[in-house]
């Protein structure tokens, strides 16, 4: 190889602006590195998790009991809403798309940084304004109409914390329309030349597929909302039937963000299952352009399946039929994933690390989820289930059995790499189990509650269904504790673990490859591509190959120097 | 220094060494791609409010209602000149790429000039118009519709402001070097673009 | 580990593993116990649909899921052993199997649904309606715009036909209801009005084994009527009117449930269905219809309470703003 390969372009080369390495402080304030990014991400929207976690404690404990007595129902509607509100657009999407996102992609595919770093640092800075609007929000009781925010209801109730709320959701909307430019633009143009398409890892994959999915979605959704906005300040009246309006609108705008947004929240989890998975098996990916592929369907498809949350409200007959038939659709493309992953394992070697635990619970309660999603998605069930404990059942399954295991998985895998320190194993199982027990124990009584008659966004029901109510009750206090260990290992481990060294998991992938924690612009050469992201086992020796890799690349650093 | 890969067979072929050294030119500006990529998902923003009005409009017995109509002269007037200013700032993009940034500077004031007149317009015709935002269902559509593409176009101004602004610095823009010129002429003719299918919906629609 | 020493042949493992996994599902399918009571002729429907489905999810999670247990199992890696796995990539025939089986399955599910969808009334339109009525004043209702339909209708006795919701089947869309009920939601309450005999009540009369229709109106913010036993439920739209069409197939008393959130107390909104024996049901038209003359405000007060669920309505009931005077209002 030449020299002139090994040069980066220009316009990314070290500008000698920044230090050698970061400062704590660089960590809180306007930062264009995408790692420095990432970390600023990952952070700040765990600390939205334990808060948005918290809220959901406050609702179970009012739930343990029929009658409404612990909280005040408007209370608990602005609690459920926020809950909502704050899991999915402050916790799930900033954390696997911003966080792991901006960590990875840059690192994966062997470039100094993002296309756009200035951009990327603003995407990020748009997220703490409207975080703060969310929670002031609440100062003013809140909003109270659910996350999706149907109007006529958002329209009458708490004026000002609903249009607190939309201009949060519309600050954090274009906060990932900005991110999804680039992401696209990175993976498209600053891959390194010498990686081809059928090795750029799959996360990267992933990635490419949310970003599109958020670019034709989230306007749609800030259309919906602005309109929204106006009819509550500004006496419009696009949603209010007695001017000539309809609500039904609404709910089309908002779905057609909304659903796509449920696989903004998936696929950048299943590109980091990928990922773990074959690490941890050290087995090369099963399937690797059957998985590429289905991620590119599952974002086409996905883009035409909103109406199966209307299958009730003014929707007629063809359309809930053509959008029963989209919707069970998606569940090809979604199994050639879960099937490939199964094959991955299949004859694997694997090792009971708790990133791979968590990546074996994501695929067992993903699985259940996704299963009880394609019930859902027939319109004849949905219509008794819809609006239930069912759906409430359904998409915990998903999005915590789903997302947020795979995000833990994440944490714990790339732990290392971030920090350059090894967590402590024992506490990660630990985590694991409890996690585990309790998701299950807090959400698979409510598909019962569902079926049996119990509605959603309720503060008070029946007394029959008082007993299951507890179950859940008791499961979401195991996991409100099943946060401690994670929080003292992460603390502790960031603090005093033991160094980790560039690859502690003997993964290929080119993260790997360089020191953990990377240097500021990642790599000191360009990285070379010595063997596909997951050709594990080419030949047995490869432990040892690992090893001369090293030695090598530590070699060159320092004839470079 | 050069070090020597050697390359796995990945079951792919082996990796054909990486030739075109030069291939990345001067710079590695991606702005260009970025902004389309942005202008894409926008263009779905009007998308959302174009489908919404369309719902609207089918919805309706009379569609506009009855003392809501559009007045067709002045904004035919307008559209006539937003979609010729979009053929001025082509000849101001033209100029940079010969080097002429005196060309620049004249095509660009003319394009926000005829943007201003543009806005100007429009603000005249929501002053005649008679009816007001909250008046039905129509106007809320014909103003927030109007209104969010005038947002654009006065952030289009801007633009160019700042592109001349910029161009005081010497061969701050050059035949070469001149993307920032191109961006905002891209973001130009999207905002023209869009008022074009505007005017379909808003005022050649409402007369049939 | 195909390599590995087997003494019982695959197939015979294969062949086991199937009908053990087969069996479950089935009896799980059959046995889920999950679903209430059956009042309508649509439960039954539903039902199967959803035991259906919960064989084949049944079966798909166990295979999926015992293969991972014993892959982990299996496949762990053995102290000391530090090498990578064989380098498989892929199996070309075993992905198209993998992609075909779901994409089967889930065809075969789409075209039962909408055969179930067709029988349980998804379909009733206008369409139907007039080809089965050849009456004048149908043909001018399919031609007439929506807002002409109700004074015309309600003239000559028909029924409105509403575009959403569950309406007749294919048999009984043929025919005219026998009771029709308009139903309004209101914060936090459920009114019933009985056009033909003019009754308006707080909870929902109805003949067993007759075929009735209800067009669900909202006065002020979505709500959604569902009945859990007869597993059927719509939204309740401001401005639309929807319906539903069901036959109840035994007496009793059931909930009727608010399922769309519509503020604080809706975990409050919550009436009961109310079905009778014809004679029992004509006793009850009989007794409002006295009591409704002479006093309305009477009647409402004696309908309008919710049977079981008045305890935990009853701290509410200033909040509620649901009394006698804004029900009059209401009419
Ligand atoms: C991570 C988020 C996530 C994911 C991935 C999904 C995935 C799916 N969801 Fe879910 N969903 C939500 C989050 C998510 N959902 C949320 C938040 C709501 C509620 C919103 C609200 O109202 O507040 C919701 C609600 C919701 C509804 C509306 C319910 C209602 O309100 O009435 C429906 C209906 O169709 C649905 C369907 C599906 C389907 C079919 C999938 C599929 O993608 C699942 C595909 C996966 C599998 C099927 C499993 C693995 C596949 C195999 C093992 C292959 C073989 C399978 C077959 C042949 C069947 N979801
Ligand atoms: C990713 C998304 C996500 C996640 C992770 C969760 C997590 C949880 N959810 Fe959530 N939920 C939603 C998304 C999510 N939810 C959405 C979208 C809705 C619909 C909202 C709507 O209807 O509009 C919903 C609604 C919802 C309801 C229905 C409310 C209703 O309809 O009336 C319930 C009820 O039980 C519930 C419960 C829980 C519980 C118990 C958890 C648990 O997993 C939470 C576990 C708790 C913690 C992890 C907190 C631990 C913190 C501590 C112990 C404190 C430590 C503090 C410090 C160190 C400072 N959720
Ligand atoms: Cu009415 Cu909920
Ligand atoms: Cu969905």
């Amino acid at each position: 190889m030449a020299q002139a390969d090994l040069t980066m372009d220009h316009s990314l080369e070290r500008n000698g602006k920044h230090p050698e390495k970061w400062n704590w402080y660089h960590y809180f304030w306007y930062n264009t590195d995408h790692k420095v990014i990432g970390i600023q991400y990952l952070v700040t929207s765990f600390a939205f998790y334990l808060i948005a976690g918290v809220m959901a404690l406050f609702m179970r404990a009012e739930l343990y009991t029929p009658d409404s007595d612990l909280l005040d129902p408007n209370m608990y509607n602005a609690l459920l809403t926020n809950h909502g509100t704050m899991m999915i657009f402050f916790w799930i999407v900033p954390a696997a798309i911003g966080g792991f996102g901006n960590y990875l992609v840059p690192l994966m595919i062997g470039a100094k940084d993002m296309a756009f770093p200035n951009l990327n640092a603003i995407a990020f800075w748009l997220n703490p304004p409207a975080g703060a609007l969310l929670i002031a929000s609440l100062f003013f009781g809140g909003a109270q109409s659910g996350w999706t925010a149907y109007p006529p209801l958002s329209l009458v109730t708490n004026n000002i914390g609903q249009s607190f709320w939309i201009l949060s959701i519309v600050l954090v909307g274009t906060s990932s329309i900005l991110g999804s430019v680039n992401f696209l633009i990175t993976i498209f143009k600053l891959k390194t030349p010498n990686m081809t398409w059928d090795e750029l890892p799959l996360f990267c994959w992933a990635m490419i597929a949310t970003s599109i999915l958020a670019l034709f979605s989230t306007p749609v959704l800030a259309i919906g909302l602005v309109l929204l906005l106006f009819d509550i300040n500004f006496g419009t009246g696009f949603f209010r039937p007695e001017m000539g309006g309809s609500v039904v609108v609404y709910q089309h705008l908002f779905w057609f963000y909304s659903h796509p947004a449920v696989y903004l929240m998936i696929l950048p989890i299943f590109g980091i299952m990928s990922e773990i998975v074959t690490t941890h098996a050290r087995k090369p990916i099963f399937g690797y352009k059957a998985i590429a592929y289905s991620s590119l369907a599952i974002c086409i498809v996905g883009l035409f399946v909103w109406v199966h949350h209307m299958f009730t409200s003014g929707t007629p007959a063809w359309m809930r039929m053509f959008f029963t038939i989209s919707t069970l659709i998606v569940a090809v493309p979604t199994g050639v994933k879960i099937f490939s992953w199964v094959a991955t394992l299949w004859g694997g070697k694997i090792r009971f690390t708790t990133p791979l635990l968590f990546a074996v619970g994501l695929l067992a309660m993903f699985v259940f989820g996704g299963l009880s999603g394609v019930t859902l998605g027939t319109a004849p069930f949905d219509i008794h289930v819809h609006d239930t404990y069912y759906v409430v059942a359904h998409f915990h399954y998903v999005l915590f059995g789903g997302s947020v295991f795979g995000i833990y998985a994440a944490v714990y895998h790339w732990f290392p790499k971030i920090t350059g320190r090894m967590y402590n194993e024992t506490w990660g199982r630990i985590h694991f189990v409890l996690t585990f027990i309790g998701t299950n124990l807090t959400f698979l009584p409510m598909h019962q509650l569902g079926m049996q008659g119990m509605p959603r966004r309720i503060a008070m029901y029946d007394a029959q269904f008082e007993a299951l109510n507890q179950i859940c009750t008791y499961g979401s206090m195991l996991l409100g504790f099943s946060v401690l260990p994670f929080l003292i290992n992460m603390i502790w481990c960031w603090a005093k673990g033991k160094p980790a060294g560039r690859n502690p998991w003997h993964s290929l992938t080119l993260e790997w490859q360089t020191t953990s924690p990377p240097a500021i612009e990642n790599f000191d050469e360009e990285p070379i591509i010595w063997a596909g992201p997951y050709d594990y086992g080419i030949d047995t020796q490869s432990l040892e190959t690992e090893a001369t890799v090293e030695e090598m690349l530590e070699e060159v650093g320092q004839e470079v120097r | 220094m050069t070090i020597q890969g050697t390359f796995e067979e990945t079951g792919n072929g082996a990796k054909p060494s990486h030739t075109e050294a030069a291939g990345h030119e001067e710079h590695g500006d991606y702005r260009v791609l970025g902004l389309l990529t942005f202008l894409f998902s926008e263009s779905l923003m009007f998308g959302g409010l174009f489908a919404a009005y369309l719902v609207y409009r089918a919805s309706t017995e009379t569609w506009p209602p009855e003392s809501t109509e559009v007045e067709l002269l002045l904004p035919a007037i307008n559209t006539i000149i937003l979609v010729s200013s979009s053929f001025v700032i082509h000849r101001g993009d033209s100029a940079i790429k010969k080097g002429d940034v005196n060309g620049l500077r004249v095509w660009y004031l003319a394009t926000a000039l005829m943007g201003i007149v543009f806005l100007g317009g429009q603000v005249y015709e929501y002053l005649t118009l008679g009816y007001g935002l909250t008046t039905n269902v129509f106007s809320n559509c014909f103003y927030v519709m109007t209104g969010f593409h005038g947002l654009h176009v006065l952030v289009g101004v801007l633009l160019i402001f700042g592109v001349m602004w910029r161009s005081r610095r010497t061969n701050h823009y050059n035949a070469e070097k001149h993307t920032g010129v191109e961006m905002a002429e891209i973001y130009w003719h999207f905002v023209d673009i869009i008022w074009i299918i505007l005017f379909v919906l808003l005022y050649v629609l409402t007369q049939i | 580990m195909a390599q590995e020493k087997e003494t019982v042949p695959s197939s015979l493992i294969t062949l086991t593993v199937g009908l053990l996994v087969a069996g479950i599902s089935v009896w799980y399918g059959q046995n889920n116990g999950l679903l209430p009571e059956q009042i309508s002729k649509q439960a039954p429907l539903v039902d199967n649909l959803f035991d259906l489905m919960v064989t084949i999810g049944t079966a798909l999670f166990l295979l999926v899921e015992g293969a991972i247990v014993f892959a982990l199992i299996k496949f762990r890696r053995r102290k000391g052993d530090e090498t990578d796995s064989p380098h498989i990539k892929g199996n070309f025939p075993l992905e198209v199997f993998w992609t075909a089986i779901p994409a089967f399955i889930v065809i075969g599910l789409g075209i039962y649904s909408v055969q179930l969808y067709s029988e349980m009334g998804g379909f009733d339109n206008v369409k139907k309606a007039v080809a089965s009525n050849p009456a004048e004043s149908i043909v001018e209702l399919a031609s007439a715009s929506r807002s002409d339909i109700n004074p015309l209708l309600l003239a000559q006795g028909n029924s409105i036909i509403n575009r959403y919701g569950i309406g007749g089947n294919p048999d009984t869309a043929k025919t005219l209801p026998d009771l029709e009920v308009n139903v309004k939601g209101i914060q936090y309450a459920w009114l019933f009005n009985y056009p033909d005999s003019g009754i308006t009540a707080g909870e929902l009369h109805i003949p067993v084994n007759e075929d009735i229709k209800l067009n669900i109106e909202a006065e002020d913010v979505i709500h959604s009527f569902w009945l859990p036993q007869f597993r059927i439920k719509q939204d309740a739209i401001p401005g639309e009117t929807t319906q539903l069409r069901f036959t109840a197939t035994e007496t009793g008393t059931y909930p009727v449930v608010c399922a769309e959130l519509c503020g604080a107390y809706h975990g409050a909104m919550r009436t009961n269905i109310v079905i009778h024996t014809q004679e029992e049901y004509a006793q009850w038209v009989e007794d409002n219809k006295i009591a409704r003359s002479p006093d309305f405000e009477q009647t409402v007060a004696a309908t309008s309470q919710p049977v079981d669920d008045g305890e935990f309505m009853k701290p509410y009931v200033k909040d509620l703003g649901i009394d006698a005077e804004s029900l009059k209002a209401l009419q």
